[in-house]
């Protein structure tokens, strides 16, 4: 094992994949030359050249489309957009094209395009650039949308991405470059299918994906301590398709389902999940199942206010505490 | 080009003609439905075009008005007809519909809908072409309309910028469906809209497909010999509605007739009838022909062919048995 950065694990993702592969290639704005705003390419436009570590101009959705043309020729582009926000500048080329194209084929044509996109609200960027999307990405039949909240999935969920048929939406996160955590050495491959259960538990099951996997896991060593609740944590990580049947495998042992995102609720995450539980497993709940999310409000740039628009660890642990009425 | 070259190419562009008029009267049978946007008017374009480069070897895509530029490409025009018929059979099993046809071992990769959303495609082509290093080219047809979304100033000038072996047609009809291009666009000429990415243009009449194959094998050339883009402009009109729920409410009957004869397979069967090659008999019978293979073969299979499953209806949403190593 060796401890990296949540921005180095996709840089070794990238390196290893492009060494094995001559057909893969990335682009982006500012990923060569520059090395990456968030530095997840950094050193490989020197290493590949610009024929595959190409800087693009600022064009989302063209770029975008080059990466989807040259997949259906069996190339493998991963495609970072510099932030979430613009990749609705690129939607027309990725929901009309990348993600319809082999179903409209009658399955002739593949699309093997990667898209990694930084999610999330960081620090002041205001509300054009503090964007969540993954209600959207998750609503486009023939994606695949994953999210990694560690370094071991950054890499994996990319290594993955890349030898998958099908064309993978990968939200990053912003605030998450810097985070740190145990990579293995040897090369491995995280799933784009199902849940992975982070923290066991009996008292109920806290869904979280991406950074609200870290409040989750924060509110849950509280409630162990304070309350002696122990709450299982499940790291949904593939929010398209979702793992129906692990989630509600994870309800039919604790009974309470709380939901963590970091998104408005409206037509999120949260609602999808509860709707499974209620298509799976509603007899198994012992409490209606509650979402913890953001404000129905565009991202305010004051300090005060941003905080108060996004869920934490400390809702987290107080939504617990309600639905077992502790 | 030798005389059986020239009637063939005839044979051609009359086929696309009966084709298409053979689509309308399914359509009005409720045989076909959805959208439906027919080439009449401008088969020189397509196969004129595409005479000149190697179909089955070059990639092509285009638009919704799509299914002359597949057959040409080598697509099976039963296979046009039966996906028209939303039969399993069909180029696209049904799924694609019209504006969708796809036919990947014929390198025909496909109509899209959304207008201007292939250029960026056809420059993705052109950049696997380019990393893989074979001496295939990308070719794109549009219309005039496309020309005002962003995509094309953006992939004109990303193409330009990677040095791309591309080739954009432009078919200018002169309307993005119901509007003059004088209406909604400044510059008129499509070709001259390239210069400021420095990609070579022309223009060229769309309606003689001696005048296409003249201007398109230059094109052609200059893109696969130089590994660059080049955008070509066919002048060119058609004579139908924009789609079958077209009011025609936007031009007069005047410019539609004037345009008929400019019709460009009149133009070919006079020429052709002028230098001795071709008799009135020999079109009539031409003429029999195709209308009996359209109907005895090609849209037979369409009527037989079977349905797509309801129990199929899933499929091909993800690449069935795609890799996934992580359970290695």
């Amino acid at each position: 094992m060796a401890e990296m950065m949540y921005w180095q694990a996709i840089l070794r993702a990238h390196d290893e994949e492009m060494a094995r592969d001559p057909l893969v290639f990335a682009m982006g704005e500012d990923i060569g030359v520059a090395g990456g705003t968030y530095k997840a390419t950094t050193g490989l436009f020197a290493k590949y050249g610009e024929q595959r570590v190409i800087d693009t101009p600022i064009s989302e959705n063209s770029y975008t489309g080059i990466g989807v043309g040259a997949a259906m020729l069996g190339c493998r582009p991963i495609v970072e957009i510099m932030s979430v926000n613009f990749a609705w500048l690129a939607m027309d080329q990725l929901m009309n094209n990348a993600a319809k194209v082999h179903y409209m084929s009658g399955g002739r044509i593949r699309c093997p395009f990667v898209m990694r996109v930084p999610g999330g609200t960081a620090h002041q960027l205001g509300a054009q650039h503090s964007a969540r999307m993954e209600k959207v990405f998750m609503g486009i039949s023939g994606l695949r949308v994953v999210t990694p909240s560690t370094p071991r999935d950054a890499y994996g969920l990319l290594k993955s991405a890349v030898r998958c048929d099908d064309p993978v939406v990968i939200i990053e996160h912003e605030s998450m470059y810097n985070l740190k955590g145990e990579v293995p050495e040897s090369e491995f491959f995280t799933p784009l299918e199902g849940c992975e259960t982070v923290r066991p538990g009996t008292d109920l099951t806290i869904f979280a994906y991406n950074i609200s996997v870290h409040w989750a896991l924060e509110a849950a060593g509280r409630l162990s301590r304070e309350l002696g609740i122990e709450a299982e944590v499940v790291d949904l990580r593939a929010l398209k398709p979702l793992d129906r049947a692990g989630i509600a495998a994870s309800v039919r042992r604790t009974h309470r389902a709380l939901v963590v995102e970091e998104d408005e609720a409206p037509v999120g995450v949260g609602s999808e999940v509860i709707a499974i539980l209620n298509e799976e497993c509603f007899f198994d709940l012992d409490a209606a199942p509650v979402r913890v999310h953001a404000r129905d409000v565009p991202i305010p740039y004051n300090r005060q206010l941003e905080k108060a628009s996004i869920p934490n660890a400390g809702e987290v642990f107080a939504a617990a505490r309600r639905i077992l009425g502790k | 080009m030798d005389a059986t070259d020239q009637k063939r190419l005839l044979r051609e562009m009359l086929f696309a003609r009966r084709f298409e008029e053979r689509c309308a009267e399914a359509y009005q049978e409720r045989q076909i439905g959805g959208f439906l946007h027919l080439y009449p008017g401008q088969e020189a374009c397509a196969i004129g075009v595409l005479e000149k480069a190697r179909p089955g070897h070059d990639y092509v895509i285009t638009g919704y008005r799509d299914h002359i530029h597949a057959i040409k490409s080598g697509m099976d025009p039963k296979a046009a007809m039966a996906e028209l018929y939303g039969k399993e059979t069909g180029c696209s099993r049904g799924r694609g519909g019209s504006m969708h046809l796809f036919d990947p071992t014929c390198r025909f990769m496909g109509g899209y809908a959304l207008v201007g959303g292939p250029f960026p495609l056809a420059a993705g082509f052109a950049k696997a072409i380019q990393m893989k290093g074979g001496d295939e080219i990308a070719i794109c047809f549009l219309g005039d309309g496309a020309n005002n979304q962003g995509t094309f100033h953006e992939t004109m000038n990303m193409a330009s910028l990677w040095q791309l072996p591309v080739l954009f047609v432009c078919e200018n009809n002169l309307y993005g469906i119901g509007t003059a291009i004088e209406r909604a666009t400044v510059e008129t000429s499509q070709y001259l809209r390239v210069a400021p990415y420095k990609i070579p243009a022309s223009q060229c009449d769309g309606q003689d497909i001696d005048v296409v194959m003249s201007e398109a094998e230059k094109a052609v050339t200059h893109v696969r010999e130089k590994r660059q883009p080049y955008f070509l402009e066919l002048m060119t009109y058609r004579l139908r509605g924009h789609s079958m729920s077209d009011s025609g409410a936007y031009r007069s009957r005047d410019e539609v007739e004037q345009w008929a004869r400019r019709d460009p397979i009149s133009i070919y069967r006079a020429r052709l009838e002028a230098a001795n090659i071709l008799a009135e008999e020999d079109f009539q019978k031409m003429d029999t022909d195709i209308q009996n293979e359209i109907e005895n073969e090609i849209v037979r299979f369409a009527m037989e062919s079977p349905e797509p499953r309801v129990e199929d209806l899933e499929r091909y949403v993800y690449v069935d048995g795609g890799p996934k190593p992580w359970l290695k």
